[in-house]
């Protein structure tokens, strides 16, 4: 076991992959030499050679593009894209290819590849760099859409996709990437696509969240707590496909559901959470499900980022009327 | 070759005139006389499996199809170079490679006919399906070129794109990812003056599409589309080239697109029949069968003979795929992932229960 906070564990599930298998590929813009500006894959190009860890061209459609074909002969790329901003130009060869190209070969070919991706705001960052499109791209046929919390589910989860003979779009919360530490194993370890978690046992309302927005919650239930509430969380973890089953059954369980996420509201992964509420356990619900979610607007620049981000008591404020619904 | 036919004098590399009478000797690649008429005889099979599936679209037995007539000379041309292990990244207009990969005539037919399972390519080995959104496929050539790099293979890639592609920024980066990774990959543009309505000088301001390997650090070079023996000269170079010395070259393909884009375009309604006759004159069968003819390597009657042969064969063909074709509700499902999640299997059940009421119904 080892001290990582959620680069260093990242860093680690590459480093695995890129010892054990010949066929993992990582690039992007900045990915080789410095390590991404995140310091994700630092070390991994000194380590594994040039080849194999590399800068390309500053072009996001080339990045994705360039890994189709790749995947196609055979090598399972993991590429970067900088920041969730700038992941648009590529937008054409996940949507067209990427997610496509194995039904369009009817099986012949697998697009083993892996999109880093970091995601979300509260890091005082430049327009473009706080936007939390998960919605987005769970809504594309053909792709997995996966979001840790913690230092552990980043590697487990990350050596899944890699792993994965379908393309996965990672999501990584980079404003808690350093923020937490947890004990974690050096070994090789996964963490299925595909199954939430559930963090805290609760009985009066289920919390389903993920990514940056676990952490939010957390300090909500600190305060719920003194008010006498118990709440169970749910951490997504992915996004697609969705663990429906961990969400009915607790929300049968609880009969009330909010969900807190970062993403605009309308749409967005949050509307699928309350619809399924609606599909499968109309019954069992004793108040309205609920979005906690960003306004339809463009995040804000960091001086009016405040008004934009979701907080713990906001949080605490929607779970105390739903509960008292 | 390729510094000879240097794009910035817009040379173009042409080996036969129109007349079918050979230009420059000392560019005619090597071939024996039996290869020589196999050439003619599968350009001939590609404009009447082409003529065919068009006319098999007007009787409403063949949805959407992109013609080839006119350019077969650069997908038969490309066939002769690649091998078994070379990769082809088809846009949707080079029927003769598809062919010479090892694509079925059945697999054509159900391209034409809407069917995924057109692009199993259960003959073809390194064939990438057909791409629509446009020069989108560039890239995949590129990186199909990187992987061979780093498998140390002796392979090449084929990347296909048209001359309304070169606008796209994906064939700029494809172009820049190979310069600048020196991979081995071919990118063929065939320039066959439109992108459906538009003519090529509304899509570029340069001398001609060639000359834009260079801002890349490829070589490239211009060839005349519709001179079989131009374009199998310039692909043997290209293929060795991009072998040996693991670099891309940007091969502009002049021809003229002499059908339709589709079966839905009508091109009438921006062409005049002046300049269609100007190129009925530089059509590639046309040329070839006047070279044939002067070699008397070739004759009407054997044109005939064979077309009638070809016919026969195709229709034969048509009509069992007719008949088989067949898309249960399951192939709608199972391959939009390779681990299909639990969700999209509950989703085809709850259709298949659907099903089972209507049938009840009747």
């Amino acid at each position: 076991m080892k001290a990582m906070n959620i680069v260093n564990a990242l860093n680690d599930a590459l480093d695995i992959k890129l010892s054990e298998d010949k066929n993992v590929v990582i690039y992007g813009e900045d990915a080789g030499f410095e390590g991404g500006v995140f310091r994700v894959t630092e070390g991994l190009q000194k380590k594994h050679g040039v080849e194999r860890v590399f800068d390309s061209p500053l072009a996001e459609s080339g990045i994705a593009g360039t890994a189709v074909g790749m995947a196609a002969a055979g090598l399972r790329p993991v590429i970067e894209m900088q920041f969730c901003g700038f992941i648009y130009p590529a937008f054409n060869q996940i949507i067209s290819h990427i997610t496509r190209m194995h039904n369009r070969s009817r099986g012949k070919y697998k697009m083993p590849i892996v999109i880093r991706l970091p995601y979300g705001g509260g890091i005082n960052a430049l327009e473009h760099h706080s936007e939390s499109m998960e919605a987005m791209f769970a809504h594309i046929p053909g792709l997995k859409v996966v979001v840790p919390s913690t230092p552990h589910d980043a590697k487990g989860l990350l050596i899944s996709a890699i792993e994965s003979e379908d393309p996965v779009l990672f999501l990584e919360p980079k404003r808690i990437y350093r923020a937490i530490k947890q004990e974690v194993s050096e070994e090789k370890f996964s963490v299925p696509i595909g199954k939430a978690k559930v963090l805290t046992q609760g009985t009066d309302v289920t919390v389903v969240a993920y990514g940056a927005m676990i952490r939010e919650v957390q300090k909500a239930i600190v305060m719920t707590k003194e008010a006498g509430y118990s709440v169970e969380l749910i951490d997504l973890r992915t996004i697609y496909p969705l663990d429906k089953e961990t969400i009915i059954a607790s929300v049968k369980k609880t009969g009330r559901l909010i969900f807190v996420g970062e993403e605009p509201r309308s749409f967005g992964v949050g509307s699928e959470i309350m619809a399924i509420a609606n599909e499968e356990a109309f019954l069992w619900l004793e108040a309205p499900p609920k979005r906690v979610a960003a306004f339809d607007v463009i995040v804000p620049y960091p001086q009016g980022e405040h008004h934009y981000l979701i907080t713990p008591d906001k949080i605490f404020y929607e779970i105390e009327r739903t509960i008292k619904f | 070759m390729l510094d000879q036919f240097d794009p910035a004098d817009d040379k173009m590399l042409q080996v036969i005139d129109n007349n079918g009478k050979v230009i420059s000797k000392e560019l005619m690649p090597a071939l024996s006389d039996d290869e020589t008429v196999k050439l003619y005889k599968d350009m001939l099979f590609v404009r009447t499996l082409d003529f065919m599936i068009v006319s098999y679209q007007r009787q409403g037995r063949v949805y959407t199809y992109p013609p080839n007539y006119g350019q077969e000379a650069i997908g038969v041309a490309a066939g002769t170079v690649l091998r078994n292990d070379d990769w082809l990244v088809p846009a949707f207009r080079e029927l003769g490679a598809w062919l010479a990969k090892g694509v079925s005539v059945k697999e054509v037919f159900l391209y034409a006919m809407g069917h995924e399972d057109a692009f199993k390519f259960s003959e073809a080995n390194h064939m990438i399906p057909m791409s629509v959104p446009i020069a989108s496929q560039l890239l995949h050539g590129a990186g199909i070129g990187y992987a061979i790099k780093y498998q140390k293979k002796d392979e090449v890639a084929m990347a296909f794109v048209g001359d309304g592609g070169t606008s796209e920024g994906d064939f700029h980066e494809a172009l820049n990812f190979a310069g600048v990774w020196k991979v081995p990959v071919i990118f063929v543009v065939q320039n066959n003056q439109y992108a459906i309505s538009v003519p090529v000088k509304m899509q570029t301001a340069s001398l001609n599409i060639a000359i834009k390997s260079k801002a890349y650090g490829i070589k490239g070079i211009k060839v005349d589309g519709n001179d079989i023996f131009a374009m199998i000269a310039a692909f043997r170079y290209a293929h060795d080239y991009a072998r040996k010395e693991s670099q891309a070259v940007l091969i502009e393909a002049v021809t003229y697109r002499k059908g339709a884009h589709t079966t839905s375009d009508d091109p009438t309604k921006y062409r005049t029949t002046e300049e269609e006759k100007l190129w009925d004159k530089k059509d590639p069968l046309r040329r070839m069968k006047l070279f044939l003819e002067k070699k008397k390597l070739w004759s009407d009657a054997e044109e005939e003979r064979i077309t009638e042969e070809y016919k026969k064969e195709i229709d034969r063909i048509f009509m069992e795929v007719e008949k088989n074709i067949n898309y249960p509700l399951e192939d709608a499902f199972k391959y939009t992932y390779a681990e299909m999640p639990q969700d999209l299997r509950n989703q085809q059940i709850e259709h298949e229960k659907f099903l089972q009421w209507k049938n009840a119904r009747k």
